[in-house]
């Protein structure tokens, strides 16, 4: 498999401190990694870093076998598309609008067609005429998707395109970018929640501290050890018909703090 | 296509309603003696005093729209203006200086130090622009900018040399249209034009922008150079609207707020209209500050101010709705 993102040594520091510690990792195509880890863990500086939104201290980035320092804007843009954690719009623009962000590239109809297809395909195809901010938080993340999901950029990287909403729509979005990894994108999606990231992803990658404690399956990604010692979790991953589901309680943080 | 048509009459009904009315009343025999030949003293009152000086505020006025339209799509906020960024401030302190300093006799100097003034406070922008991302970051700095500009100004007042110098820096940062004539047009629309094109081209970097700085970032659109040539091109707009009318609030504001539904929010498709929007605006406040009755002529900066003040607090209103969102 062709390696789409490649990280080397991946560094980021904040001031002195380093948010992200010489993290190696490849993403091909064809394939969902998902990227996991407690608050903090350095999961979205690492996105940002390897999409070229936050300078790094050290390392490489190569996005579909170039560095990125030598691609142009259009190349970059070509090569990756990238959904943020933040769903703010700033205007009131009708979802189809906003969907065609995404295809710039096109000509207007055809991207409009393209934006269309994507909404349909995520169930707002109904709502393709109705303002963003009119829409509920789940509508808009839809919405929000959809307009990455027009980029058809090798490379989708999402970050926590499920957080905060319903079960069902946790699903839809999560299967909707499964979907593309299987028609041959590489896709990175970050996720808080384990079960559903052990679900849909090939690999997990669970960063602790800002650094890379493992990469694999996520059975064993997520192994009772890792879980205890990433998350502080005393449980494991018990597989079901409908997938993976996290069995796991609480360890105590700390036996003799003093409880509030 | 249709709005810009609905737009175009409105226009040139303001025009032509500010061509027919104003302080000296006509009658009817003297309205056809003044068509039939404008060299008449009718004539002259019609062609050669009121139209340019309803097509100075109808350019001013396309100017500050356009400009208020660019910066709100460049710091996604509707309360944004030429004003908030100090821009407007820093263009009436270095007019107020030129006056103090006793060039204002001079032809041109105070025009020239208006725009000289407007790009200064534009380049500081853009280089603030260029290192700093976040649209809050550059309200904050553009807010420090205005207040320094405006303390300058207060201090030029303070040191000013003569009661008629006061009078003349006054009269100017109230802003007007009164005795512009159709040589001062052409000499508006020099830095005008290009500043147009400037926003025409950061247009599409605007409609990005709706979706954030990372995700435009990533848009495959030159970004940075976008965000330089957006402030740069409404500067040039706003130095040139402050060299030929004074300093005047809140159509920048007003003008994109009137036509942004029209357009489905879109920040790119909101630029043209918010000429028109803000041409119409000041073309109509030129007019009620030359016929609404009083001793002296209302200043068009204040005329706008008493209209626009109530409106900047109805859309603050109506704006709550996004952040609640």
């Amino acid at each position: 498999m062709t390696a789409v993102l490649e990280l080397e040594g991946l560094t980021v520091r904040r001031g002195r401190r380093d948010v992200l510690a010489d993290v190696t990792l490849d993403v091909a195509a064809g394939e969902m990694l998902g990227l996991v880890g407690p608050n903090g863990a350095g999961k979205t500086t690492l996105l940002r870093a390897a999409l070229g939104l936050q300078p790094r201290a050290a390392g490489a980035v190569r996005l579909a076998g170039r560095p990125l320092e030598a691609l142009s804007e259009r190349e970059r843009a070509a090569v990756a598309g990238y959904l943020p954690q933040e769903r703010r719009v700033a205007w009131n623009m009708p979802a189809l609008d906003v969907a065609a962000l995404g295809a710039g590239a096109l000509g207007p109809h055809e991207g409009r067609a393209l934006a269309l297809d994507c909404l349909t395909e995520l169930e707002v195809g109904d709502l393709a005429g109705r303002g963003v901010l009119d829409m509920s938080g789940g509508e808009r993340a839809r919405v929000l998707l959809a307009r990455l999901l027009a980029t058809r950029a090798k490379l989708l990287v999402a970050d926590e395109p499920a957080a905060g909403l319903d079960p069902e729509a946790q699903l839809l979005i999560l299967e909707r970018l499964r979907a593309r990894a299987v028609a041959g994108a590489a896709v990175v999606v970050t996720s808080h929640d384990l079960a559903i990231a052990a679900r849909f992803c090939n690999r997990l990658a669970v960063l602790h501290h800002g650094r890379l404690r493992i990469v694999g399956a996520p059975g064993a990604a997520l192994s009772r050890e890792v879980l205890a010692e990433v998350f502080a979790l005393d449980g494991e991953l018990i597989a079901s018909p409908a997938g993976p589901i996290l069995a796991a309680r609480r360890l105590p943080a700390n036996p003799t703090a003093v409880s509030c | 296509m249709r709005l810009l048509t609905l737009l175009a009459l409105l226009l040139a009904a303001a025009l032509g309603l500010s061509i027919i009315f104003g302080e000296t009343v006509l009658s009817a025999a003297q309205y056809a003696q003044g068509l039939a030949d404008p060299a008449s003293p009718a004539g002259t009152i019609l062609f050669g005093i009121r139209a340019p000086r309803a097509a100075a505020a109808a350019l001013t006025g396309a100017a500050l729209g356009l400009a208020g339209a660019v910066m709100q799509g460049l710091l996604r906020n509707p309360l944004a203006e030429p004003g908030v960024l100090g821009v407007s401030a820093w263009s009436g302190f270095a007019a107020a200086l030129a006056i103090a300093a006793g060039l204002g006799a001079l032809p041109g100097v105070t025009e020239l130090a208006a725009l000289g003034g407007a790009l200064a406070a534009g380049g500081v922008i853009a280089l603030l622009a260029a290192r700093f991302r976040e649209p809050e970051t550059l309200i904050l700095f553009g807010v420090a900018l205005a207040a320094l500009g405006g303390a300058l100004t207060a201090l030029v007042f303070n040191l000013s040399p003569s009661p008629i110098t006061y009078a003349e820096m006054l009269a100017w940062l109230q802003g007007s249209v009164a005795n512009r004539d159709w040589p001062d047009l052409g000499a508006a629309l020099i830095p005008m034009a290009p500043g147009a094109a400037l926003c025409a081209y950061a247009a599409v970097g605007l409609r990005m922008l709706t979706l954030g700085e990372e995700t435009a970032s990533l848009s495959g659109l030159p970004m940075a150079r976008l965000r330089v040539v957006a402030v740069a091109g409404a500067a040039l707009l706003t130095g040139a609207s402050v060299a030929m009318a004074g300093v005047i609030g809140f159509v920048g504001l007003a003008a994109p707020h009137m036509v942004r539904g029209s357009v489905s929010d879109d920040p790119a498709r909101t630029l043209v209209p918010s000429a028109f929007a803000g041409a119409i605006l000041l073309t109509l406040a030129d007019l009620a500050a030359r016929v609404i009755p009083s001793e002296e002529e209302l200043r068009l900066g204040v005329v706008t101010a008493l209209f626009g003040a109530p409106l900047f607090a109805l859309i603050a209103w109506r704006a709550a709705r996004s952040w609640r969102a």
